[in-house]
C-alpha cells in the first residue's frame, strides 16, 4: 500500500462550532485504492470533519489537497467536481423519483430536456461494472433499503467520484447486504477508488479498512494506524478513553409469567396499506424479545399498537391478563408500560420543555407530583434531580430545554423517566440509534437491569449484535409477520439475515 | 326546441365552461407548482383580487385591456413575494402567512378600487362568434392560453430539469441541496410564479370572463383553486379537467336561467339557481376537508415536504 499516492490530504483542519472545538488542527489523508476507517464517538468532530471534504462546511483553517493539487471547496457540486462524493447515513435520494431521475438530480448536463431513456442505458452499464444490480426505471420507495444504498453509491460514480465517503453505512442492512457491500467496496478500491468509512461497528472497521484514524474530542488520537493488527478493543479505548463492556454480563433468568401476548395481530400503515398481518407472540416477564428486521417491515406498526399509538384492525393483544383494545384506559396501562420510541425527539420528549417537566410527563397527574389540578413545582424538582442524579444524565440544570441535551442523554433522560414508573412491560425501539459506545453502553446496562428487575422487555432493533447480546429470544419480522423465533443464544447470524430478506428457512 | 337551439345552447354551455373555469384553471396551475416545491399558498384569494383590480384600473385608464392584463399578473406576483419572504427567508407557518396575505389582498383591492366600482368598460369585448352573442376574441385567446400552459406545465414538470429541481425540493429539500440545488431560490421561484397565475386568473375575471369591478370581485375563486389543487392531486393535465369541471358548475345556473329550456328553468324557480350557485363551494369545502386528514393526502400524492419550511442541518446534515 504505501508505495501508493495518496488521492487527497487535509491538513491542520480547523472548525469551531459556538462552544465547540468541532475540529482542531486535524489531519487526515486517505491513499489510492485504500478503504480508510475514520472512528469517533458522536460529537468526535467526524461528521464535521467529512463536510468539509465534501464541501457542505468551509474549515477556519488548514488546507485540503486533493489529486495533489490544493483546493478550497465551496459547496456540494465543488467537492463532486474534484471526485469527492458522500453517501449520508440518511439517504439522500427522493422517494418518488425513480433511480434515473436521482442520477441526474443536481447535475448541469443535459441543460433542460430530460433524456431519461439515455440515463438509464448508463446506469445500467455502469451498474454492470461495479455489479450494482438494480433496475434504472425503479422509483426509490419500491426499492429495499440496501437496494437504496446501491443506488447512491452508483449515484456517486455516475458523478465520477473517485473519493466516497460513507457514514455508517452498514447500520440497516442485512448481515448478507453487509457482505455484499463490502464485495462493491473492494471492487472499487481495485479500480483506483478510495473509500472513508465511517461506523461504530468495531468488527466491520477490522474486516474492510486498511488503515484506521480515530477521533475524540476534535483531536486525532491514533493516524492512519494498520486495521489489520488492531483489536476491538484497542480501538475502543482509542475513541472513548476507557474500556469499553462489548460482552454484557446477563444473569441467567427463569422467565416468568406471560406479560403480553398478542393473536393474530393486525394493523395498517400510515399509507392505509396493511402493515402488521397478522402477529402472535408471547412475552415474559424478565426476559428480553429482540425482535429483528429490516426497517419497514412493520416493526414501527407493532411497537405503535402495542403502546396504544396506533389502533390495530384485527387480531387481540392482552396485557397482565386484560385484552387491550379501543376502550382501552391506555392512560391507566402506560402507567404500567414503558415506551421508548424511535424519535426520541418528536416522540420521547418535548424538546421545548426543560428537563424537569420532561421527567414528569408520565406522572404529572399523579401525587406527588400533581397537587390537586396545579403541579407541584419543588416535587418535580426533587424527582427531576434525582432522576439526573442517578441516571447520571449530563445536563447544565435541570431547567435546560431538552433539545439541548445530546442523543445519548436524552435518551437516558427518556429512560429514566419510563422506568421510574416501574413499568412491568417495557417497548424500547432503536434504543441506541446513532448513540456512540459510551452511551450505548449505558442504554444496554439499563435494559439489562429492568429485566432483572422483572419486567417483560421487547427490544426492536436493526443492530444484530445488540440483539443477540442482549436477547433472550429473538423473533425476526419480515412483511408485518413474525417469520422465525429461536432462543438468542448459539442462533445463526446467517440463518437470521436470510429470514429478514424473506428467504423461506426452515425452522 | 329545435335541434340548433339545443346544439347552440349545448354550445354555449360548453364554452361557457372552458371560459370560467379558465381563470381558475391559471390560479389552479401557479398553486399546484408552488405547492409541488413545498409551499402551500392560501393567499391565491388576495392575489386573484389584487391582480383582478389592478387589471381592471389599468384597462379602464388606458383603454388597453392587455396591458391591464400585464399589471394584474405583475401585482399578483408582487404580493407573493410577501408570502415567499414570510414562509421561506423567515420561516413562518406557511397557512397563517397564506390568510394574511387573503386578507391583506381583499383589502388593498377593496380600498384602492373603490373608485372603479361599477364603471363601465372602455371598450366592449369583440365578439367573434355573433351567433352565440358572446364568444368573443378575449374569451378565445384566455382559453386557448389555458389549453396550451396546462399541458406545457405537465411536461416541464415532468421531463425536465428544471421541473426535476423542482418536484425534488418538494419532496425531500435536504437530498436536492445536498446535491447543490439552492431550495431557497427554487421556491421564492415558484411562490412567485404561483402568485403571477394567480394574477393573472384575477385579471382574466375582471377584464374578460366578467368585465368589471365590484367588490370581492373574485368570489372565492382563489379558496376553489386551492381545493382544486388537492383535488387534481397536484397534476397540471388534471387540473385541466377539474378547473372546467368547476367552470362548468359555475357556469351552469346561468346557463340554465335560458327560457329555451323549460324542463330545468331555474328562471321560474330561483331556489333551484341559488343551490347551484352553491356547488362548487360545497365541493371545495368537501375536498378540502378530504385533504386536511393527513394520510389522505399521503395517498393523493402530496408532495412530501409541503408546509415544512426548509432549514439546512446546521451540524452533522
Amino acid at each position: 500500500m504505501s508505495e501508493s499516492p495518496n488521492s487527497f490530504e487535509m491538513r491542520g483542519i480547523v472548525k469551531r462550532f459556538p462552544g465547540v472545538f468541532a475540529n482542531d488542527h486535524v489531519d487526515f489523508s486517505c491513499k489510492v485504492g485504500e478503504v480508510h476507517a475514520l472512528l469517533g464517538e458522536n460529537g468526535a468532530g467526524k461528521s464535521t470533519l467529512m463536510n468539509v471534504l465534501a464541501g457542505l462546511y468551509r474549515p477556519e483553517a488548514g488546507e485540503l489537497v486533493i489529486g495533489g493539487k490544493q483546493v478550497t471547496l465551496h459547496s456540494p457540486q465543488d467537492a463532486i467536481a474534484n471526485g469527492v462524493g458522500m453517501i449520508h447515513q440518511h439517504f439522500m435520494l427522493v422517494p418518488s423519483h425513480s433511480v434515473a431521475e436521482n442520477m441526474v438530480l443536481g447535475l448541469n448536463k443535459p441543460r433542460f430536456f430530460l433524456n431519461l431513456s439515455q440515463v438509464e442505458e448508463q446506469v445500467a452499464a455502469l451498474a454492470k461494472q461495479y455489479d450494482l444490480n438494480v433496475n434504472p426505471r425503479a422509483k426509490i420507495w419500491e426499492l429495499s433499503v440496501g437496494e437504496q444504498q446501491r443506488v447512491e453509491v452508483l449515484k456517486m460514480l455516475f458523478r465520477g467520484a473517485k473519493i466516497l465517503i460513507m457514514d455508517e453505512p452498514t447500520a440497516v442492512l442485512t448481515p448478507q447486504e453487509v457482505e455484499a457491500l463490502f464485495r462493491t467496496l473492494r471492487e472499487m478500491t481495485s479500480q483506483g477508488h478510495s473509500i472513508v468509512f465511517i461506523s461504530h461497528k468495531l468488527d466491520e472497521v477490522v474486516a474492510i479498512a486498511d488503515r484506521v484514524t480515530v477521533l475524540r474530542k476534535g483531536k486525532i488520537t491514533a493516524s492512519g494506524v494498520s486495521a489489520k493488527g488492531s483489536t476491538k478493543a484497542q480501538l475502543a479505548r482509542l475513541m472513548v478513553g476507557r474500556e469499553i463492556l462489548f460482552q454484557i454480563e446477563k444473569k441467567k433468568m427463569e422467565p416468568g409469567k406471560i406479560i403480553l401476548e398478542t393473536k393474530n395481530l393486525q394493523a395498517d400503515n400510515d399509507r392505509a396499506l396493511p402493515a402488521l398481518r397478522g402477529v402472535s407472540m408471547q412475552l415474559r416477564a424478565g426476559e428480553i424479545l429482540g425482535v429483528a428486521g429490516v426497517a419497514g417491515n412493520g416493526q414501527r406498526e407493532l411497537a405503535e399498537v402495542l403502546t396504544g399509538l396506533r389502533n390495530s384492525t384485527g387480531g387481540e393483544m392482552i396485557f397482565d391478563q386484560v385484552a387491550l383494545g379501543p376502550h382501552t384506559n391506555w392512560r391507566e396501562i402506560g402507567q404500567r408500560l414503558a415506551h421508548i420510541p424511535e424519535d426520541r425527539s418528536a416522540v420521547g420528549s418535548v424538546p421545548g420543555l426543560s428537563v424537569a417537566e420532561n421527567s414528569i410527563l408520565k406522572c404529572f397527574n399523579l401525587t406527588p407530583i400533581a397537587k390537586g389540578w396545579s403541579i407541584d413545582a419543588a416535587a418535580m424538582q426533587k424527582k427531576a434531580v434525582k432522576l439526573v442524579d442517578e441516571y447520571q444524565i449530563a445536563t447544565a440544570s435541570i431547567q435546560t430545554p431538552v433539545r439541548m441535551l445530546s442523543g445519548g442523554n436524552l435518551q437516558k433522560l427518556i429512560l429514566a423517566r419510563e422506568i421510574s414508573g416501574g413499568p412491568s412491560l417495557m417497548i424500547a425501539v432503536h434504543p441506541t440509534r446513532g448513540l456512540d459506545v459510551g452511551a450505548t453502553e449505558a442504554v444496554h446496562k439499563l435494559l439489562i437491569k429492568q429485566r432483572e428487575s422483572g419486567a417483560a422487555i421487547m427490544l426492536i432493533s436493526e443492530d444484530l449484535d445488540e440483539l443477540l447480546s442482549l436477547s433472550d429470544r429473538l423473533a425476526v419480522m419480515y412483511e408485518g409477520k413474525i417469520v422465525g423465533e429461536m432462543p438468542a443464544e448459539g442462533a445463526d447470524i446467517q440463518r437470521i439475515g436470510l429470514m429478514m430478506a424473506g428467504t423461506k428457512v426452515e425452522a | 326546441m329545435t335541434s340548433e337551439a339545443l346544439f347552440s345552447l349545448a354550445l354555449t354551455i360548453i364554452f361557457g365552461a372552458l371560459v370560467s373555469g379558465t381563470p381558475l384553471l391559471f390560479a389552479t396551475l401557479g398553486e399546484i407548482l408552488a405547492e409541488r416545491s413545498g409551499v402551500m399558498n392560501l393567499g391565491i384569494e388576495g392575489m386573484m383580487l389584487v391582480g383582478a383590480m389592478s387589471g381592471f384600473a389599468t384597462w379602464f385608464n388606458t383603454g388597453n385591456i392587455w396591458l391591464g392584463f400585464l399589471v394584474g399578473t405583475l401585482f399578483g406576483g408582487l404580493l407573493s413575494l410577501l408570502h415567499a419572504y414570510i414562509t421561506i427567508t423567515l420561516r413562518a407557518d406557511q397557512v397563517v402567512s397564506g390568510l394574511a396575505v387573503t386578507f391583506l389582498g381583499t383589502g388593498l383591492s377593496s380600498i384602492l378600487g373603490a373608485a372603479y366600482v361599477g364603471k363601465k368598460v372602455p371598450t366592449p369585448n369583440t365578439i367573434i362568434v355573433p351567433i352565440l352573442n358572446r364568444i368573443s376574441l378575449q374569451e378565445v385567446t384566455v382559453v386557448l392560453i389555458g389549453l396550451v400552459v396546462a399541458p406545457l406545465i405537465w411536461y416541464y414538470l415532468n421531463r425536465t430539469r428544471p421541473g426535476l429541481n423542482l418536484r425534488s425540493v418538494g419532496e425531500y429539500p435536504s437530498a436536492a441541496d445536498s446535491l447543490g440545488i439552492n431550495v431557497y431560490r427554487i421556491r421564492y421561484m415558484y411562490v412567485i410564479f404561483g402568485g403571477l397565475m394567480a394574477g393573472l386568473g384575477g385579471s382574466a375575471m375582471s377584464l374578460v370572463t366578467d368585465p368589471g369591478w365590484v367588490d370581492g370581485k373574485t368570489s372565492g375563486m382563489g379558496w376553489i383553486a386551492v381545493g382544486l389543487v388537492i383535488f387534481a392531486s397536484w397534476d397540471p393535465l388534471r387540473g385541466l379537467w377539474v378547473a372546467y369541471f368547476f367552470g362548468l358548475l359555475r357556469r351552469l345556473p346561468l346557463d340554465l336561467q335560458n327560457p329555451a329550456l323549460p324542463l330545468i328553468s331555474t328562471a321560474n324557480n330561483p331556489s333551484i339557481g341559488r343551490v347551484m350557485d352553491m356547488l362548487p363551494y360545497l365541493a371545495t369545502i368537501f375536498i378540502l376537508i378530504l385533504g386536511s386528514r393527513e394520510a389522505m393526502r399521503k395517498r393523493l400524492g402530496a408532495p412530501a415536504a409541503l408546509g415544512n419550511p426548509y432549514i439546512r442541518g446546521e451540524r452533522g446534515l
